[in-house]
């Protein structure tokens, strides 16, 4: 339904997207992963019609959406902060997109009275807006973005102000909402969590550009590359130095900080070259994380340790991060189980 | 009353009380208080309570007296309300320009747009009259053009020409606060501009835009300089009525009573102005400036033709007040026969000369001493009650929260009411020159206390604290933490007093002996004689006056606190 083709967009005379090109279909809901900066919010606003590309296209249903203001577009928007009218009480609020539209006024109140039910706020439409809490308020914005059932959907960080108990709550509600009302949607954040819990899609933008384009599983398991494995925090990406290779299928020996590893890469390296490689512990401490065959046991020297929720984060020498049951002394030595792979 | 019943050992500890409750925390705050309070009583409250006593006289209520009052009422109102409503007309899009769009040197025309704000009525005036007085450039270049400009047109561009800046502001810094997200919302919900304005942006700027209202009406209605410099006793306002009848015509019971006329209106609009103000919100600051650059051919004309504009009107008359003081279009007096036009520096030679010997006659380069010496008094003054007042407000206890809206209500009261005051209270012969410093700091003192106290507050306690747990001693403290924030803000509530002063034009208008004449007065009687030398050396006044104020209010930009709004 939505196509979006080969955007350009220059910001205080940076280059911030550099052909970003993707799709949404009919009842997807895709999510825009990336730092703050990373330009993912100025695209949603290009989609919009706030903003403009300095090249490339936004399509909907096959139609350039060049000339259409973004009043005619037709496009649902939330923000990180609400943006609700503080002129407005609730139930003004919620209508303004239906009256916008010149919707007759029984039809206003039942639909507005349908959303407040949607969004679990009935007997709220007298309230002000400043009266309501922040998930409150994210709630009123949700259902004033579905009142004029939009074409499409999106979301710019809807979760970033909300503490967290309210922010499961609120996304659980959200996803449900997408997926009984079919819209199409675009999510961002800069919150992988929220990523995996919310979408079908996961598209993680660095430098301008789209890195990963994935189901959130495939995704986690194949990071694909340095940028994508920090910024999803898998494991540890270490630099290491081609010491052999070994066959023509990419199979190599490669010198690190830790030890000697044995890896197969896609792309290939010649000898001495640095390369990176992504060091996940086995098994994974992690509701997500490494799976597949044992590689490799490397003894470790313990550095620091803290206590992190229910486990210790180890730190230890060579700069490696593990995750362990149980404290171990600092310059202890430790044997730890690890996956590596290569992903330059 | 209490005292007397209780016995000898009560007494003794009750006198222990009190010394312990006055001089332990009270009597330093007592002390930095005392000057202060006892200036504006004397100055202030008691001429104020004068005035009222006058007015209030059974010989001030007669019915020609209220007739005249009524009409004198109506006049001020519809001058002010077709003043505020042709500002507005001016201020609005300029707002939107300024709060909108991003071009080349738009801080330039920003700022430009501010300075006659600043600039005494006086200047203002005679800018207007080097234009379009009969000895205006204007009637000189075009003789014959049909629109000659009439005094009240004149008087109502002068109020535009200095309250647009109030609308660029109030309304400007509304518009930029405004959360962009709230227009991008409207949109994207299917509000096209005309919605996005009608049902989001103004309502939410409906306080600013009233508090501008308020606050350009309250000064066109209690204007005075501007319409009596552009158009003489005809147009009798509040302020120039009273004035008429203290020196012209003089009834002081009646000028009493219109000045508590004026008074009561002033504090009604006053009091909406500041429930309006508190009316308005901050809004999350946006994180994105929402200026752009005009993009559509609309958005294009409009940005060239609103600079054109306000550049053409805010600069003819700034730059007409020092070219006509440099042309001759006219013959001197004494000049036979051909006229000499063009440059002529003799206006300002004739500055320093008495030429006509007379007795009453004070030469210009005389009133400029006196401005000078006024203003340095006014300073010493202001300083001196200013910076007790301004110390004691930086960590107020709550009942001085109560003193400081009292501090600032001689900026509620008209110049001229100060000086009715004055004279009622001290007798007209009692006028001595020292009067009108005095006047002057009391319409000084409430600026020298806002620049004063914020510097004061910004000192973090800790700072002083850390300094003298590292070994300083009290005036090494002194030295080290406070003066140097301090001073430059003294430097600015000087300079800002000294301007004050040297502008003054209602009050001194009033108290000022004839041999004692400041800048603005001698200005004034240049302009209210007849001829062209006079008409020159009024402009020449009023150039160099404009030249001192625009260093005074460039400097006070330079000595304001870099990051004073961080604290």
């Amino acid at each position: 339904m939505l196509e979006i083709r080969d955007i350009f967009k220059t910001y205080d005379n940076k280059l911030l997207l550099r052909g970003i090109s993707f799709s949404v279909s009919k009842g997807e809901t895709i999510c825009l992963l990336g730092a703050s900066g990373s330009g993912k919010s100025t695209l949603l606003r290009m989609i919009a019609g706030l903003e403009f590309p300095e090249s490339g296209q936004i399509l909907f249903n096959q139609i350039d959406l060049a000339q259409t203001p973004p009043h005619a577009r037709d496009f649902g928007l939330v923000f990180q902060d609400y943006g609700l009218f503080p002129h407005l009480n609730i139930f003004d609020n919620v209508a303004f997109g239906l009256k916008m539209r010149n919707i007759p006024a029984e039809k206003i109140n039942a639909r507005v009275a349908e959303m407040m039910d949607l969004v679990n706020l009935q007997g709220f439409e007298k309230r002000k807006v400043t009266d309501l809490s922040g998930g409150e308020q994210q709630r009123v914005a949700l259902a004033r973005a579905l009142a004029p059932q939009p074409r499409l959907l999106m979301f710019d960080e809807p979760l970033g102000a909300l503490d967290k108990s309210l922010k499961e709550d609120l996304l659980n509600q959200i996803r449900i909402i997408l997926h009984k009302t079919k819209i199409p949607a675009i999510y961002v954040t800069h919150d992988q969590d929220e990523a995996f819990t919310i979408t079908d899609r996961i598209l993680l933008l660095h430098g301008g550009e789209i890195i990963r384009d994935g189901a959130p599983e495939n995704v986690w398991a194949n990071p694909n590359s340095v940028h994508a494995a920090r910024m999803l925090g898998i494991g540890n990406v270490i630099e290491g130095e081609v010491a052999r290779l070994m066959d023509e299928s990419g199979r190599m020996k490669v010198k690190t900080s830790v030890g000697i590893f044995e890896v197969s890469c896609k792309h290939t390296h010649k000898k001495n070259e640095k390369i990176s490689l992504l060091v996940q512990q086995f098994p994974s401490p992690f509701r997500r994380g490494a799976r597949g065959e044992v590689s490799d046991e490397i003894k470790l020297k313990v550095e620091d340790v803290l206590f992190k929720q229910d486990q210790f984060q180890v730190k230890t020498r060579g700069g490696l991060v593990i995750h362990l049951k149980d404290a171990p002394k600092i310059g202890q030595i430790i044997r730890v189980k690890v996956k590596v792979e290569c992903l330059s | 009353m209490q005292v007397n019943s209780l016995n000898h050992g009560d007494t003794e500890t009750l006198r222990k009380k009190i010394l312990r409750a006055f001089v332990s925390p009270w009597l330093p705050r007592v002390s930095l208080w005392l000057a202060p309070i006892l200036f504006l009583l004397s100055f202030f409250f008691l001429p104020l309570s004068k005035i009222l006593i006058l007015a209030f006289n059974t010989s001030a209520l007669t019915k020609t007296n209220s007739q005249l009052i009524l009409s004198t009422l109506g006049f001020t109102f519809y001058q002010a309300t077709l003043s505020t409503i042709l500002t507005f007309i001016l201020g609005i899009p300029s707002a939107i320009l300024f709060s909108r769009f991003n071009f080349r040197g738009k801080s330039l025309l920003r700022a430009l747009t501010a300075v006659p704000f600043m600039l005494p009525t006086v200047v203002v005036a005679s800018s207007f009259n080097a234009i379009f007085n009969q000895h205006g450039l204007f009637s000189f270049l075009f003789p014959s053009f049909i629109l000659h400009p009439s005094s009240f047109i004149l008087i109502l561009s002068a109020h535009i020409f200095y309250n647009t800046t109030i609308v660029i502001r109030i309304v400007g810094n509304a518009l930029t606060r405004l959360d962009p997200k709230l227009e991008a919302a409207a949109r994207s919900l299917g509000a096209d501009t005309f919605r996005v304005w009608k049902n989001i942006i103004l309502p939410l700027l409906r306080p600013s835009l009233l508090a501008a209202a308020l606050l350009v009406f309250m000064f066109d209605f209690t204007s005075f300089g501007v319409i009596l410099l552009l158009g003489g006793s005809n147009f009798s306002t509040l302020e120039v009525e009273i004035y008429l009848r203290v020196l012209k015509l003089p009834n002081l019971p009646l000028a009493a009573l219109l000045s508590i006329v004026q008074l009561i209106f002033t504090l009604i609009f006053s009091i909406l102005y500041t429930r309006t103000i508190n009316q308005i919100t901050t809004q999350t600051a946006p994180r994105f400036s929402l200026a752009n650059k005009p993009k559509t051919i609309k958005e294009k004309f409009f940005v060239a033709t609103f600079c054109l504009l306000l550049s053409a009107f805010f600069l003819l008359p700034l730059l007409s007040l020092p070219l006509r003081s440099l042309t001759r279009l006219e013959a001197d007096r004494g000049q036979r026969g051909e006229v000499q036009y063009g440059f002529t520096t003799a206006y300002y030679i004739e500055l320093l000369i008495n030429r006509r010997g007379s007795l009453f006659y004070v030469t210009p380069i005389q009133a400029a001493r006196n401005s000078l010496g006024y203003a340095s008094l006014t300073v010493l003054l202001s300083l001196a009650l200013g910076y007790p007042a301004a110390y004691a407000l930086a960590k107020p206890t709550r009942l001085e929260k109560f003193l400081d809206p009292l501090i600032m209500l001689p900026l509620g009261s008209s110049a001229v009411m100060l000086g009715l005051g004055f004279i009622i209270s001290f007798g007209r012969s009692l006028a001595s020159p020292w009067f009108v410093p005095l006047a002057h700091t009391l319409v000084a003192l409430p600026f020298v206390i806002r620049t004063l106290q914020p510097a004061l507050a910004s000192i973090p306690e800790r700072l002083r604290q850390a300094a003298s747990t590292l070994g300083a001693s009290p005036f090494r403290v002194w030295q080290t933490v406070d003066f140097p924030i301090v001073s430059r803000a003294t430097l600015s509530a000087a300079t800002f007093a000294f301007t004050v002063s040297l502008g003054e034009f209602g009050a001194t208008l009033l108290l000022t002996r004839p041999e004692y004449p400041t800048i603005p007065i001698a200005i004034q009687r240049f302009l209210s004689q007849p001829g062209g030398l006079s008409f020159g050396q009024a402009m020449a006044m009023a150039t160099l006056l404009m030249i001192l104020t625009t260093l005074a209010i460039l400097a006070i930009e330079k000595l304001r606190l870099p990051n004073s709004g961080e604290f």
